[in-house]
C-alpha cells in the first residue's frame, strides 16, 4: 500500500456485509466426508445462494468475550464514535449461528453415549458464547437415507430426547444424510441457517435500539451516531438494505449535529465519510444513482469547509480527494453492473476532482511541511493502533475541546507533517488523472481528456519524469494546435520547453523554441527575445540559459548534461520536419504557372518570412523536386561570410529557374520538400524541412481568412507592392508540356464522303519554323478511341489510283515526310474508303523535331500538331429494281420461257454530281431476250435527286425441275465516280443484289401477232399463236365474242387439239368500225382437260386493245356532195 | 455576474475570451475549451432529432466544483460560453439567458461591421463594453 493508506477506507467498510455462520465439529483436513460437506458450503457459491459467510472453527473455539452489560449510562462518557475493531468483529468474529456437526445415525447401537457426547459439545459452544445471543444448531451427519417424516418412530423419539439433552428447540436440529444429493441437502440446510441468522441480527438490532432510552443528548451525542451506525450495519448483515439505508441516513445527520472543534474534526469527517460511503453504495445498489449523487453533493457541501487544524490542512485535501475518488469508484462499479452514465455525469468528473484535491494537498504539504524535525521520539501515527476511527494517536479517546498536552500536540502535528513529506503526491495525482482520462475517453470528451493529459504531463514534470512529461505534452499539443487555441498551446509549449531544457534534448528544445517564437505563440516580446537568444546559442553549439521557474537543483544537473552534449562531437546536424508545427520561419513555394512549355525555363519562387523578434539569418535554401536532377538548380547558399537574412514581418522571395528535360515532356514536376538551413557547420546545422511546397498547420486557415477579406476588398489588397503573405497560395506542381508547334496543317476535302468511294483529303503542311523541322512524320487516319466497328469499316491509303481493299489499315502511323525547311510547304493526299455510313473523326498528326536553345542550352524539342476533322459518310444513290410483263404490268411471279422486263432505277442522294460510267447485269437463272445486253446508262451524269432508269428484256429458260420455286435473279453492277474527280481516279463498283422471284409454268402460251395500229374500215389481220407447253395433247376450245367496234372473219368457235410442244395458229381478220382505243373482240379459251388454267390466266398474254386510226380522207364525190 | 465570457468560432477556435483578471486566465481557457465537448455533443444530438428549430441556449453545460459553465450556440454554430462562480447562487436561468441574448446582439453588430472579416478574432470596443458590463467587477 502507498503511504496515502491512512486515507483508504477500511476493507470491512467497503465489503458487502453477510451473515456470519460458524461451523464446528468438521474435520476438513482428515475426514473426506467432512471435506465434501465443507466444499458443498463454500466452493462455487453462486449469486443465487443465500448471502452467508461460513467459517470452520474448532468445537472449543473461544469467541470474543462479551463485555458485561451496562445497566446505566449515567456516568458513562464515550471516548469516540466507532471502535476500529467493531465492524471486523461482527463480520468475522462473532457468529450469528454456530452449527455443530455430529456423526450420529438414529439406530446407532451406542445411542446413549453418543447423545451425551453431543450434548457436552453443545454445552462447550454455549459456554464460550456466554452472554451473546448467538444461536446454536446441531446437524447430525447420517449414513442412511432417512425415511419420510413420521414413518420412522425411532427417529422422532430419539430426536426429541436429543433436543432435550442438548436444550435445543426442534427447529435447531438437522439431519444431513451423506448420500448422493449432498448439495441439495446443503442448500436446504443453509437456507435454514440463514433464517436463524436473520433472527439473531434482528435481536441484535432490538438490543442496540433498547440502549436509546438510557442516553441523554448532552453527554452521549457520540453514542447516538454509534448506535444508529450499528443498527444500520446489523440491518445490512440481515440483508435489509432499505432499513440499513434509513439508519445510515439518520446516522449521517446525527454526525453533523456533533459539536465540531479542531480536536475531533478528523473523527467527525472520517465517520461522515464512512457513512456517506455506505449511503452512496446502497443507493447505487438500489439503482437510484441520482440519490447517490445528491447525497454525495450534500456530503461535500457540508464537509468542504471543515478544514480542521490549519497546520494539517493537507489532511483535509487528502480526505476530500479520497471522498471524490471513492465515489468515483462506486459510480464506476455501478456502471460495470449496468448503470448508464452520460457525458456530463460520469465517474471521470469525480476522479478529476479527486486529482484536483490531491494537487491542493501537494501544494499545502509543500507550504506546511517545511520544518525539518529533529525527531527524538517518532510518534506512532499509524491508524492501525487506534481504538476509534479518525482519532489522533497521541490523544486517543480524548473528547474535550482543547488538546490535553500542548507539547505532545505539537510533536504530533510535526510528525504528521513529516509523514506527509514522504507521500508521493505526484504519483497519486497522476493515478487519479489517468483514471479520469480513461473515463472521459469513454464518454466522448476529447478536450477534457486532452486537458487532463496536460495536467498529467505537468505533474510528471513536477515529479521530474521529463521523458513521460514530454511524451504526454507532445501527444496533446497537436490537438490544441489544430483547434487553434494559441494561449493553451503556448502554455503547454512553455512546459515542454522546460522539460526539453532539463533533459538537454537538443532537437526537442529547438522545436519548442521555434514554435514559441512563431506567430501562434502568445508569449510576451521579452520572453521571445530570451528564447531567440537561447536558440541562437544552441545553433552555435553553446549552452542555453536556463528556463525560468525551473527547480535550481535540476538546472545544475541540466547544465552539466548540456555541457556533455556540446562536447560530443558529431551529430550536430539535425533535420526537423516543421510542417506539423507552426515554426517561426514560414515557407511557401510555388511554380509560376501550372504548366511550362519545354522550350521555356521552369520558374519557381520560394517565399520565406520570419516571425521572431530579431532578423534571423540562414545559410542555405534548397528545394527538392520529384525529378532529383533539377535539384541542383534550386539551391541557394550563402556566399562566404555573408549569410542570408530574413527581416521579421517582411516576405523574402527567392527565384529559381531551370530548363526541363525533353524526356519530361508530359510529366509532372512536383516539389517534394523545401529545406532551410539554420546555423553553420562550425556550430550546429539545423535543417527546417517542409514537405511539398511548405505551409504549416495554421496556414490553410490563414489563407481562407485572407481570401474572405480580399473578396470583400477586391483588388485593393492585390494592388499593394508586397504580396500579402496570407493570400499567397501554394503551387506545388507543374506540368512540362511540349513546345508549341510552328507549322500549319490545313485540310481540304469535299464532305460528305460517299459510301465506298475513295474519299480524297488533301493535307497541306507548311512550316513557319525558323529552323529546319526534321523527321517530319504524319499519322493520318481514323482517330483512335472511337467505336471499334469503325476501325473495320474504314480504310486509309495514300494511293488514290485504285480502290483499296479491306487490308488497308484504318490509321496510317508515322509516315516519314522528310525534313521541312522554313517556309516550305508539303501537300499530301490521303484517300479514305468508308464502307459504312455515319460520322467518323479523322486525325492528322504531324510530328517533327527541331533544335532550339533555351537560356543558352541547346535542346532538341519534339513538336507535334494535331488536326482532327469529322466526316460524315452517306449513301451515293439508291437502287430499286422491279419485274414487269411485256405489257408493263407488275409481275408477282414469272412465267417460265415467256419474256418479261426488268426495270432498274438509280436515285442519286449524293450532294455532288455523280458520273455513272456503266452498268451491267449478272444473271443467274434467266437469260437475256435480246442478243446483246447493253447498258443504257453509260456516261450519264446524275445531279442530286435525279434518277436514271434502265430496262432489260429477259426470259426464264424452261426448266425441268418442279415448278413454283423461288430462284435468285442475279446482281446489278454499277460503276461510278464523282463527276468532279479526275479522269484517272478509279471507278467504284457498286453491286446490287436483285430480289428473288417466284417462277411458274403455264400449260398454254398464247400470243398474238398484231399490227401496231388499225384504221377504220380497213381490215387488219391478227394471228394468234397457241403453244402447248405441256407434254400432253391439249384440247382447246376457242370462241371469239362479238364486239361493237369490230366486224371480223375467221372461226367464231372452234375446238382443236394441239400436240405436245407444237403450236397452232389461228388467223382472224378484224374490221374496225370505230376510231380510237378499242377493245379487241375477246377470245375465250378454255382447256377442258387442264382445269388449272382458266381463260383469264391465259388471256393475260394477249393484247387487249388496239388503237384504231380514223379513216383517211379521200376527196371523193360523195363526200363533197354531202358537204 | 460572469467570471469569464468567450466567443468560439464554428471551427472551435476562440474568437474572444475575457476573464476576470484576478484569477488564472489559463484555467478559464481550459474550462471553456473543455466545455466544447458538451456543446458539440448537444449540437449533434439536436441534429439527429426532427425539426430544425433548435433553442440557441444550451443551458448549464457542466458543473465543476468552483464554476458553472453555460453555453449558447448561434445558428451559424458560433458558440458563446459564460462561466459563473458556483458560489454565485443569485443568478437565475433567466438572467443567464438575457446575458447571452445581449452578447448575441452585440456579436451580430460586430459581424455587421464591413471592416470585420468573419473568422477573425473580435476586436471591438463596443463588444468589449458589453462584455465588461456582464463581468464581475474586479476589486
Amino acid at each position: 500500500m502507498m503511504a496515502g493508506s491512512q486515507w483508504e477506507l477500511p476493507p470491512e467498510l467497503c465489503c458487502r456485509p453477510m451473515a456470519f455462520v460458524a461451523l464446528t465439529g468438521l474435520d476438513v483436513v482428515y475426514n473426506a466426508v467432512h471435506r465434501a460437506i465443507w466444499d458443498a458450503f463454500c466452493v462455487n457459491r453462486r449469486a443465487d445462494r443465500v448471502p452467508i459467510s461460513f467459517k470452520v472453527l474448532p468445537g472449543d473455539h473461544e469467541y470474543p468475550k462479551c463485555r458485561t452489560k451496562r445497566t446505566s449510562y449515567e456516568w458513562y462518557i464515550p471516548k469516540g464514535i466507532l471502535k476500529t475493531g467493531w465492524m471486523h468483529k461482527h463480520l468475522n468474529l462473532v457468529p450469528a449461528l454456530v452449527v455443530l456437526f455430529y456423526e450420529l445415525d438414529w439406530d446407532d447401537p451406542t445411542w446413549k453415549e453418543k447423545q451425551s457426547e453431543c450434548a457436552t459439545k453443545v454445552e462447550i459452544v454455549r459456554t464460550s458464547l456466554q452472554g451473546r445471543n448467538t444461536k446454536v444448531a446441531v446437524v447430525l451427519i447420517q449414513k442412511k437415507t432417512p425415511l419420510p417424516p413420521g414413518e420412522d418412530l425411532v427417529a422422532s423419539e430419539r430426536a426429541a430426547t436429543l433436543c432435550n439433552a442438548c436444550d435445543l428447540s426442534g427447529k435447531s436440529l438437522f439431519v444431513l444424510p451423506h448420500t448422493d444429493h449432498l448439495v441439495g441437502y446443503i442448500i436446504r440446510l443453509e437456507n435454514a441457517f440463514y433464517e436463524h441468522s436473520q433472527t439473531y441480527y434482528y435481536t441484535e438490532i432490538r438490543r442496540v435500539k433498547s440502549h436509546k432510552e438510557f442516553l441523554n443528548k448532552t453527554t452521549h451525542q457520540l453514542l447516538f451516531v454509534r448506535h444508529q451506525f450499528k443498527i444500520a450495519f446489523f440491518s445490512e448483515l440481515k440483508q435489509d438494505t432499505q432499513n440499513a439505508l434509513k439508519y445510515y441516513r439518520t446516522a449521517y445527520s446525527l454526525v453533523h449535529e456533533l459539536r465540531a472543534h479542531e480536536t475531533n474534526m478528523l473523527e467527525i469527517k472520517t465517520m461522515a465519510g464512512f457513512i456517506n460511503y455506505k449511503i452512496c453504495r446502497l443507493c447505487f445498489q438500489h439503482n437510484t444513482p441520482l440519490d447517490a449523487i445528491a447525497q454525495f453533493r450534500k456530503h461535500i457541501d457540508l464537509c468542504k469547509k471543515k478544514i480542521g487544524s490549519a497546520e494539517l490542512a493537507f489532511e483535509h485535501s487528502a480526505w476530500m480527494s479520497k471522498q471524490f475518488q471513492s465515489f468515483g469508484e462506486l459510480f464506476d462499479e455501478a456502471i460495470k453492473l449496468g448503470l448508464t452514465a452520460i457525458q456530463t455525469q460520469n465517474p471521470g468528473f469525480y476522479y478529476q476532482q479527486a486529482a484536483c484535491y490531491s494537487q491542493d494537498r501537494k501544494q499545502l504539504a509543500q507550504q506546511l511541511c517545511q520544518a525539518s524535525l529533529p525527531s527524538p521520539e517518532p510518534v506512532d501515527t499509524q491508524s492501525g493502533g487506534l481504538d476509534f476511527y479518525g482519532q489522533r494517536a497521541w490523544r486517543q479517546g480524548h473528547q474535550s475541546i482543547d488538546p490535553p498536552d500542548a507539547e505532545k500536540e505539537k510533536t504530533g502535528i510535526l510528525a504528521q507533517q513529516m509523514k506527509e513529506r514522504d507521500v508521493p503526491h505526484s504519483e497519486l495525482i497522476i493515478a487519479l488523472l489517468s483514471n479520469a482520462v480513461a473515463q472521459f475517453k469513454k464518454y466522448k470528451c476529447p478536450r477534457m481528456k486532452s486537458h487532463l493529459m496536460v495536467q498529467m504531463g505537468e505533474e510528471y514534470y513536477h515529479a521530474k519524469d521529463y521523458t513521460k512529461s514530454l511524451k504526454l505534452l507532445d501527444y496533446v499539443m497537436c490537438d490544441y494546435r489544430t483547434e487553434r487555441w494559441w494561449a493553451l498551446l503556448s502554455a503547454i509549449l512553455t512546459t515542454a520547453l522546460r522539460c526539453a531544457y532539463l533533459m538537454a534534448s537538443v532537437k526537442d528544445y529547438i522545436i519548442y523554441c521555434m514554435e514559441l517564437l512563431g506567430r501562434a505563440s502568445t508569449l510576451k516580446e521579452e520572453q521571445k527575445l530570451r528564447i531567440e537568444k537561447n536558440l541562437l546559442k544552441v545553433l552555435k553549439n553553446e549552452v542555453p540559459e536556463a528556463e525560468p521557474e525551473c527547480d535550481p537543483s535540476s538546472v545544475t544537473a541540466a547544465r552539466s548534461l548540456w555541457n556533455d552534449r556540446m562536447a560530443l562531437a558529431g551529430s550536430n546536424e539535425l533535420t526537423i520536419e516543421v510542417q506539423d508545427y507552426i515554426p517561426f520561419i514560414q515557407c511557401k513555394a510555388r511554380f509560376h504557372s501550372p504548366s511550362f512549355h519545354v522550350d521555356q525555363p521552369v520558374q519557381l519562387k520560394v517565399f520565406l518570412r520570419a516571425d521572431c523578434p530579431h532578423p534571423v539569418s540562414f545559410n542555405k535554401l534548397s528545394v527538392s523536386l520529384s525529378n532529383q536532377e533539377y535539384n541542383q538548380w534550386c539551391v541557394v547558399e550563402s556566399a562566404g561570410e555573408e549569410s542570408m537574412s530574413l527581416v521579421p514581418g517582411k516576405t523574402q522571395c527567392y527565384n529559381f529557374s531551370f530548363v526541363a528535360k525533353t524526356e519530361d515532356v508530359g510529366k509532372k514536376i512536383e516539389m517534394t520538400g523545401v529545406e532551410v538551413m539554420l546555423g553553420s557547420d562550425s556550430g550546429r546545422c539545423v535543417f527546417l524541412s517542409w514537405r511539398g511546397a511548405g505551409g504549416d498547420v495554421a496556414s490553410t486557415h490563414e489563407a481562407l481568412q485572407a481570401s474572405r477579406s480580399s473578396r470583400r476588398w477586391g483588388r485593393g489588397v492585390q494592388a499593394r507592392q508586397e504580396p500579402d503573405w496570407d493570400s499567397l497560395t501554394l503551387q506545388p506542381s507543374t506540368m512540362v508540356i511540349s513546345r508549341v508547334p510552328k507549322v500549319s496543317v490545313q485540310l481540304s476535302h469535299q464532305p460528305p464522303a460517299l459510301n465506298n468511294e475513295m474519299y480524297c483529303i488533301n493535307l497541306t503542311v507548311q512550316s513557319q519554323e525558323e529552323g529546319v523541322a526534321k523527321d517530319v512524320k504524319l499519322t493520318a487516319g481514323l482517330k483512335p478511341g472511337q467505336d471499334a466497328t469503325l476501325g473495320q469499316t474504314t480504310h486509309v491509303t495514300l494511293d488514290g489510283s485504285k480502290v483499296c481493299d479491306d487490308s488497308a489499315p484504318a490509321l496510317l502511323p508515322d509516315l516519314p515526310l522528310g525534313d521541312l525547311h522554313p517556309g516550305q510547304k508539303l501537300e499530301i493526299s490521303v484517300h479514305v474508303k468508308c464502307v459504312s455510313t455515319g460520322p467518323r473523326v479523322f486525325l492528322f498528326h504531324v510530328a517533327y523535331s527541331i533544335d532550339t536553345s533555351v537560356e543558352g542550352r541547346q535542346i532538341v524539342c519534339k513538336c507535334h500538331k494535331d488536326e482532327t476533322v469529322t466526316i460524315e459518310t452517306v449513301v451515293p444513290f439508291e437502287v430499286s429494281a422491279k419485274f414487269v410483263s411485256t405489257k408493263f404490268e407488275q409481275l408477282d411471279r414469272l412465267a417460265v420461257d415467256i419474256p418479261f422486263l426488268l426495270m432498274t432505277d438509280i436515285l442519286s442522294t449524293s450532294p455532288w454530281p455523280l458520273l455513272l460510267a456503266s452498268s451491267s447485269l449478272q444473271l443467274l437463272t434467266m437469260t437475256s431476250n435480246t442478243p446483246q445486253l447493253q447498258s443504257q446508262l453509260q456516261e450519264v451524269v446524275l445531279q442530286t435527286d435525279e434518277s436514271a432508269s434502265e430496262c432489260f428484256c429477259l426470259r426464264v429458260p424452261p426448266m425441268n425441275n418442279n415448278n413454283n420455286n423461288t430462284v435468285a435473279t442475279g446482281q446489278y453492277l454499277i460503276s461510278w465516280r464523282r463527276k468532279s474527280s479526275g479522269v484517272d481516279s478509279p471507278l467504284i463498283q457498286t453491286t446490287v443484289t436483285l430480289s428473288h422471284v417466284i417462277l411458274e409454268t403455264v400449260p398454254l402460251y398464247i400470243h398474238a401477232d398484231l399490227p401496231s395500229f388499225g384504221r377504220v374500215r380497213e381490215s387488219l389481220s391478227v394471228r394468234y399463236h397457241i403453244e402447248n407447253r405441256t407434254s400432253l395433247v391439249q384440247e382447246v376450245e376457242m370462241a371469239v365474242e362479238p364486239s361493237d367496234a369490230f366486224m371480223f372473219s375467221g372461226l367464231k368457235q372452234v375446238r382443236l387439239r394441239i400436240l405436245p410442244g407444237s403450236e397452232q395458229q389461228m388467223l382472224y381478220n378484224y374490221y374496225p368500225l370505230m376510231a380510237g382505243y378499242q377493245t379487241l373482240p375477246q377470245l375465250n379459251i378454255s382447256l377442258p382437260r387442264c382445269l388449272t388454267a382458266n381463260t383469264h390466266s391465259l388471256r393475260r398474254f394477249l393484247p387487249q386493245r388496239i388503237f384504231v386510226k380514223p379513216q383517211g380522207r379521200q376527196l371523193d364525190e360523195a363526200s363533197i356532195a354531202a358537204a | 455576474m460572469a467570471v469569464c465570457i468567450s466567443v468560439i468560432a464554428k471551427e472551435n477556435y476562440p474568437l474572444y475570451i475575457r476573464s476576470v483578471p484576478t484569477q488564472n486566465e489559463l484555467k478559464f481557457h481550459y474550462t471553456v475549451h473543455t466545455s466544447l465537448d458538451v456543446v458539440e455533443e448537444k449540437i449533434s444530438a439536436v441534429g439527429k432529432s426532427l425539426g430544425d428549430q433548435r433553442e440557441l441556449y444550451l443551458g448549464l453545460l457542466y458543473p465543476t466544483e468552483d464554476y458553472k459553465v453555460y453555453g449558447y450556440v448561434t445558428n451559424s454554430k458560433v458558440k458563446f460560453v459564460i462561466v459563473v462562480d458556483s458560489s454565485n447562487t443569485s443568478l437565475r436561468d433567466n438572467e443567464i439567458r438575457s446575458m447571452f441574448r445581449k452578447l448575441h446582439n452585440s456579436f451580430t453588430d460586430v459581424m455587421c461591421n464591413p471592416f470585420h472579416t468573419p473568422g477573425d478574432t473580435i476586436q471591438s470596443k463596443a463588444f468589449d463594453g458589453i462584455v465588461s458590463g456582464m463581468m464581475v467587477q474586479a476589486g
